[in-house]
């Protein structure tokens, strides 16, 4: 039944898969007239040369932890939540609307709440696919795809027509107080003396992530809530054998969901100091790639938010110095889902063969 | 609002279904062969680009069109790699699919032409022209039938009346034909196709190669019929909304059609803002217009408007097994 | 290896319908067939008999194309005959009735009977060659079955009648029937054998595999023993006798009893009142049953599968609402969907051993020290603290119990996935018999069992019974509802058909009330 042994099955399958991917990335990079080599050179420079680099490149994982995260508890209950674009367009909306409502005195208020109101409006986005999910059987993947496109038409309006201050022509919010101003790692890394680019958005946000995901560790497998989440997950007859309710299972995985996904606006918006169209920039998507390479644990998550924080990052300078768009990131992307995800067994099926081949001959000499 | 306006709406209506057709027809016969296929809108995309940017380069719209049901018939066999040879996750391929068609599309539209993700636009024999029936002047002149014969049938791109023209036919292979039977039993219950000594795995491939051809006659409307070109992220989200048509038509042909004009209504209407004004005298926001096919969606998902069971083997990879 | 012994009164020239040399095959570790050797001959009744998971279902699937044989070759009609897939099986004659059927539910009779047989690419011109069929077959063999109807209206003993229709319209000469009695009466089971043997007086060769020792007393003609991958024996079945087979079979004297004293029932713990099921499709599945179980009994409730026994589990373990009357322990219990889930059942008491345990009674990718503690925990014993369980401590006491119930490897780290199907069971019956229930539900404690396990399920359970707990015993086997019953139920169309005690009663009378025929009934 289990032929592979859990290192091969957690580390090597995923670095394998990844290592696909990156290989025909290179590919089409050498198609599109640079040198893969050289591109990556590009990249690491760009991303992880300096502390400016670096700077960005944790930017972007703490966004792809948190949406990762969203996609991870989704998982773990068998659900697939594409929505967490959507969601942290309404976190950002969240977040946004509790810095401007009070003129904040400090950041150490400002922060935890806007923690909640990202999380709530995050939460309250991804409740009603789960409910209708739950109660009525509509097929979640799709309505989460289209509570995106929703969320971004909301986006628009509220901002062309009733965020935007008089007089500006920016579909933007005013900006948010001085209080909202969140501790950089320039400010952090300082107060030990150690010099870091002042100019980069990485802020104290990426401990909050780091800490969602200890939280999301104790909550998957060490709460009666996240052992209920996983039997759901693993399988609907025996939860309710066990007489754990799927309707409950499926609105409070997603509300976990949504608010780790909204939670990601403390890190993007507060970071931009107003809300603009478009603040998630497709973290959601990415989350999903995150999730599925960082096999739904937090740990996979981290290391798996910091790869595509780096391509993240290092896409754009290629854009900059090589004529390459952004959208190489989703090219990506999507090549990791479909390795890690779909074509799994592509992957592990020879492996598995190997193994066995390396085990039988042990097996008889012993 | 007067007729002709009206015509005018259901005219719209009419080239905004046939893309959600297309798609329509091909997730229903993916669908009923037992896969799932959420990775339309990425067959649509990629289909969109490279019939454009074919043609664009060649000048024919049919060289065009092949190029586009190349990619995306190609995209289906990622699909079915995945799906069927590998037993994966069909969500998760389709998604995948949609995120290779559209960073592919852009990252190729900016090296081949490097005007920012687009192709040049299209003219002449690059594009699907529209065409006009017999006698549709003439008759042009005639209240209401001749108008609507000369307003709404006629002068639309082939690929319109090829669109209208599948739902019949599709009728006919899924249910009266061997291949139709074998098909839906496959969507059913793999193991009773399999034991009745068909190939499972040949018969769903075929299907999603049909899915493929079907979702890039949608892609290579949408560039080179409805528009002139292509454009990023064109295909905005019609590949879901045509899976949501499929559910409410129950999975079957005709009601395919209908749903599909149902949602190329709403479309329509969030093109004509003014005439929404007109008939509800409210000021609708425009954004509340573009979201509505989108909410209408997830209305219809819910089941407000009837309850639909899905092939039954639907999702499910086919493992042998006794 | 034992060669069949019936050719010698037939005359060389008859090549043997079938004819297997030498077949192995195994999956992984497992050798599920070891060096087959078998011959049937043309116009006969051949029967297949031995335990679950002893390999016949292997062998048969082999046959069918299904499995590829790592070793050996298959003879039919004396030319060696390459079987690949189910294809080359229907080409070379061969035909196969599944123990699950496979038919599209959503299909008609006559779209199943074609599908994969069509005479072209249009459909009309094969639905009306087979409608004509159909006539003809049904007159010959009792095969009668409406040809437009949907499958899923059918009854299951119609649905087989397909199953078989649809081999013969496929020309086959060879029949295999995989367990084909377990989902039937009693009475329909004797119409089918009425229908196999008209096939066989008409030249067929019919290879019937089963577990049960009446059915190829009945109708076999030859009868070849499987145990453990391993055909034991092959002997004419008028040369033989049940109890032959059954040490055939088994490999030692086999325990045909359950060694337990008398019940004593004390008082009344549960008491069901006129409980009705509605099923999503608008189907009746439970119409008024009325139980009482008292402590320090088994009731068992018999009946052929389908006839409301799970739904009735299904309501007393929380999965399902119910309409009626619910006591337990003298407290009533709203039944209805909405109060009720199987945290409520086993808050009070009530445990339950799933009939599926692989569907419902365990998690397979969790842990076994997990699965230990699945539906149970939200038990104060489980928690470290208000929001975090303890999982050493469900680690340790897993350890215990699965010493305790003899699971192999008694090892909690191990994912469930990865034990045989017997300790699978024991961890699901050590789960919840160590509980101490006042009432433990139970449904095919032994299904899919290896027999040395089945004796130790057994002789738990009859131990929680001497400890004055109540038992409510479901089993679609009825030898197990007999050796271990205190007073037996009969189910047939969502009612009890009757009570009886074991020892004033014969699997001839329960027969009948599995069949839905009363004594009243009978007796007129």
């Amino acid at each position: 039944m289990t032929v592979l042994p859990k290192w091969a099955d957690a580390i090597l399958i995923p670095l394998l898969s990844i290592l696909i991917s990156f290989v025909i990335s290179g590919l089409v990079i050498l198609y599109l007239g640079l040198n893969p080599f050289e591109a990556l050179r590009l990249m690491v420079t760009g991303a992880l040369g300096s502390s400016y680099g670096w700077g960005y490149t944790l930017f972007y994982t703490t966004n792809f932890i948190f949406t990762g995260l969203c996609a991870a508890i989704a998982f773990h209950a068998r659900l697939f939540n594409i929505g967490g674009e959507g969601q942290a367009t309404l976190g950002g909306l969240g977040v946004a609307l509790v810095c401007l409502a009070v003129p904040w005195p400090h950041w150490t208020l400002a922060l935890p709440a806007a923690l909640i109101g990202g999380a709530l409006f995050g939460a309250a986005w991804a409740f009603i696919p789960a409910w209708l999910q739950a109660r009525r059987g509509s097929h979640i993947v799709i309505t989460t795809i289209m509570f995106n496109y929703i969320a971004a038409a909301l986006m628009v309006y509220l901002l062309v027509e009733i965020l935007k201050p008089e007089g500006s022509m920016d579909p933007a919010t005013r900006r948010f107080g001085p209080g909202a101003e969140l501790p950089l790692f320039s400010d952090i890394f300082g107060l030990v003396g150690i010099p870091f680019s002042s100019s980069a958005p990485a802020n104290i946000s990426f401990f909050i992530a780091l800490l969602a995901c200890l939280l999301f560790w104790l909550l998957v497998w060490r709460t009666r809530l996240g052992y209920e989440i996983r039997a759901y997950g693993h399988s609907e007859t025996a939860a309710d054998y066990a007489g754990i309710s799927p309707v409950r299972m499926i609105i409070i995985a997603m509300i976990v969901s949504g608010a780790l996904a909204g939670c990601m606006a403390i890190n993007s918006v507060m970071a931009t100091e107003r809300l603009v169209l478009n603040s998630v920039e497709g973290a959601g998507f990415i989350g999903l790639a995150v999730a599925l390479m960082g096999r739904s644990h937090p740990v996979g998550v981290i290391l798996a938010a910091l790869l595509f924080g780096f391509l993240y990052q290092g896409g754009g300078e290629l854009a900059l110095w090589a004529n390459i768009p952004r959208e190489l990131i989703i090219l990506i992307q999507g090549l990791v889902i479909l390795f890690t995800g779909a074509l799994d067994n592509m992957v592990r099926m020879p492996l598995e063969r190997i193994f066995l081949m390396i085990r039988r001959p042990g097996r008889q000499g012993a | 609002m007067d007729f002709l306006t009206l015509l005018q709406v259901l005219d719209t209506t009419v080239r905004l279904a046939t893309p959600l057709l297309f798609a329509c027809l091909a997730g229903l016969v993916c669908e009923r062969a037992g896969i799932f296929d959420i990775g339309l809108e990425g067959k649509m995309l990629a289909s969109a680009f490279f019939s454009a940017a074919v043609a664009a380069i060649s000048g024919s719209v049919w060289i065009g069109l092949l190029a586009g049901v190349m990619a995306s018939v190609a995209l289906a066999g990622v699909h079915g790699l995945a799906s069927i040879t590998f037993r994966g996750n069909q969500l998760i391929s389709g998604v995948a699919i949609n995120f290779l068609a559209s960073g592919l599309t852009v990252l190729i539209a900016q090296d081949w032409f490097g005007q920012g993700g687009r192709t040049p636009s299209l003219s002449g024999g690059a594009r699907f022209n529209e065409i006009k029936l017999p006698f549709a002047d003439l008759l042009s002149g005639l209240p209401y039938i001749g108008q609507s014969y000369a307003e709404l049938f006629s002068g639309h791109s082939l690929l319109v009346y090829v669109g209208f023209l599948t739902v019949p036919l599709t009728w006919w292979v899924i249910f009266r034909t061997r291949f139709g039977l074998r098909l839906r039993a496959a969507g059913e219950n793999p193991e009773a196709v399999d034991t009745a000594g068909v190939n499972v795995i040949r018969l769903r491939y075929t299907a999603i190669a049909i899915c493929g051809l079907l979702c890039g006659l949608a892609g290579v409307y949408l560039a080179t019929g409805l528009q002139a070109g292509f454009v990023k992220e064109m295909s905005s989200g019609r590949g879901f909304i045509a899976l949501a048509a499929l559910i409410f038509a129950k999975w079957r042909p005709w009601y395919a059609l209908f749903s599909c004009l149902l949602f190329g209504f709403f479309q329509a209407l969030s093109f004509r803002p003014d005439v929404v004004k007109a008939v509800t005298s409210l000021d609708v926001p425009g954004q509340l217009l573009d979201a509505l096919p989108y909410i209408l969606t997830v209305v219809i998902l819910a089941g407000f408007v009837g309850k639909a069971i899905p092939p039954r083997a639907g999702g499910e990879p086919y493992v042998k097994e006794n | 290896m034992s060669e069949s012994s019936e050719t010698a009164g037939r005359p060389d020239a008859v090549a043997p319908a079938i004819e297997l040399r030498g077949i192995s095959k195994s999956f992984g570790h497992v050798q599920a067939n070891k060096d087959i050797s078998m011959r049937v001959m043309p116009g006969t009744i051949h029967g297949i008999i031995g335990e679950n998971g002893a390999g016949k279902s292997t062998l048969m699937s082999i046959l069918y194309g299904f499995y590829k044989a790592d070793a050996g070759e298959i003879l039919v009609g004396g030319t060696k005959t390459d079987i690949p897939d189910s294809q080359a099986a229907i080409a070379a004659g061969i035909g196969m009735v599944f123990q699950h059927f496979k038919l599209v539910e959503n299909f008609t009779v006559l779209e199943n009977v074609i599908l994969g047989a069509e005479d072209g690419v249009r459909l009309k011109p094969s639905l009306a060659r087979a409608r004509s069929l159909l006539t003809e077959l049904a007159r010959e063999y009792e095969l009668n079955v409406d040809p437009d109807e949907r499958i899923e209206d059918l009854s299951v003993g119609h649905q087989q009648r397909v199953e078989i229709l649809k081999a013969l319209y496929r020309h086959a000469d060879i029949l295999i029937l995989d367990e084909p009695t377990g989902v039937l009466t009693p009475s329909e089971a004797d119409h089918l054998f009425r229908i196999l043997k008209g096939l066989r007086d008409e030249g067929k060769t019919i290879i019937l595999i089963t577990h049960k020792l009446r059915e190829i007393m009945d109708v076999t003609d030859t009868v070849s023993v499987m145990r453990r991958g391993e055909m034991t024996a092959t002997v004419r079945t008028s040369g033989t006798n049940p109890q032959e087979l059954a040490e055939l079979m088994v490999g030692r004297k086999v325990l045909l009893r359950v060694d337990k004293k008398k019940a004593d029932p004390g008082k009344k713990v549960l008491e069901i009142e006129d409980l009705r099921v509605v099923d999503d499709d608008g189907v009746e599945r439970l119409k008024g049953i009325s139980l009482d179980l008292r402590q320090g009994e088994i009731l068992g409730i018999a009946g052929v599968a389908g006839n409301g026994q799970s739904e009735l589990l299904q309501v007393l373990g929380g999965c399902r609402g119910a309409t009626g009357r619910i006591r337990l322990n003298g407290e009533e219990i709203d039944p209805s969907d909405h109060v009720l889930d199987g945290q409520v059942w086993r808050g009070r008491g009530v445990s339950h051993v799933p009939e599926d345990r692989q569907r419902e009674g365990l998690i397979l990718d969790f842990f076994a020290w997990e699965n230990m503690a699945f539906g149970y925990h939200h038990a104060p014993e489980y928690q470290k603290s208000r929001w975090l369980m303890d999982n050493a401590a469900i680690r340790r006491e897993s350890g215990k119990k699965m010493e305790r119930f003899d699971v192999r490897p008694p090892i909690p780290e191990l994912a469930a996935k990865n034990f045989s199907g017997g300790n699978q069971q024991k961890i699901v019956l050590a789960r919840e018999i160590e509980r101490d229930p006042d009432v433990l539900l139970v449904g095919q404690p032994t299904r899919g069992v290896d027999i040395g396990a089945i004796e130790f399920i057994h002789q738990q359970i009859v131990e929680l019974r001497d400890r004055g707990k109540a038992i409510l015993l479901l089993s679609v086997e009825l030898d197990e509802i007999l050796s271990l019953a205190d007073r037996i139920a009969v189910m047939f169309d969502g009612q009890i058909m009757g009570e009886r005690m074991p020892d004033q009663t014969n699997e001839h009378e329960l027969g009948l009330l599995m069949a839905g025929i009363t004594d009243t009934a009978s007796a007129a």
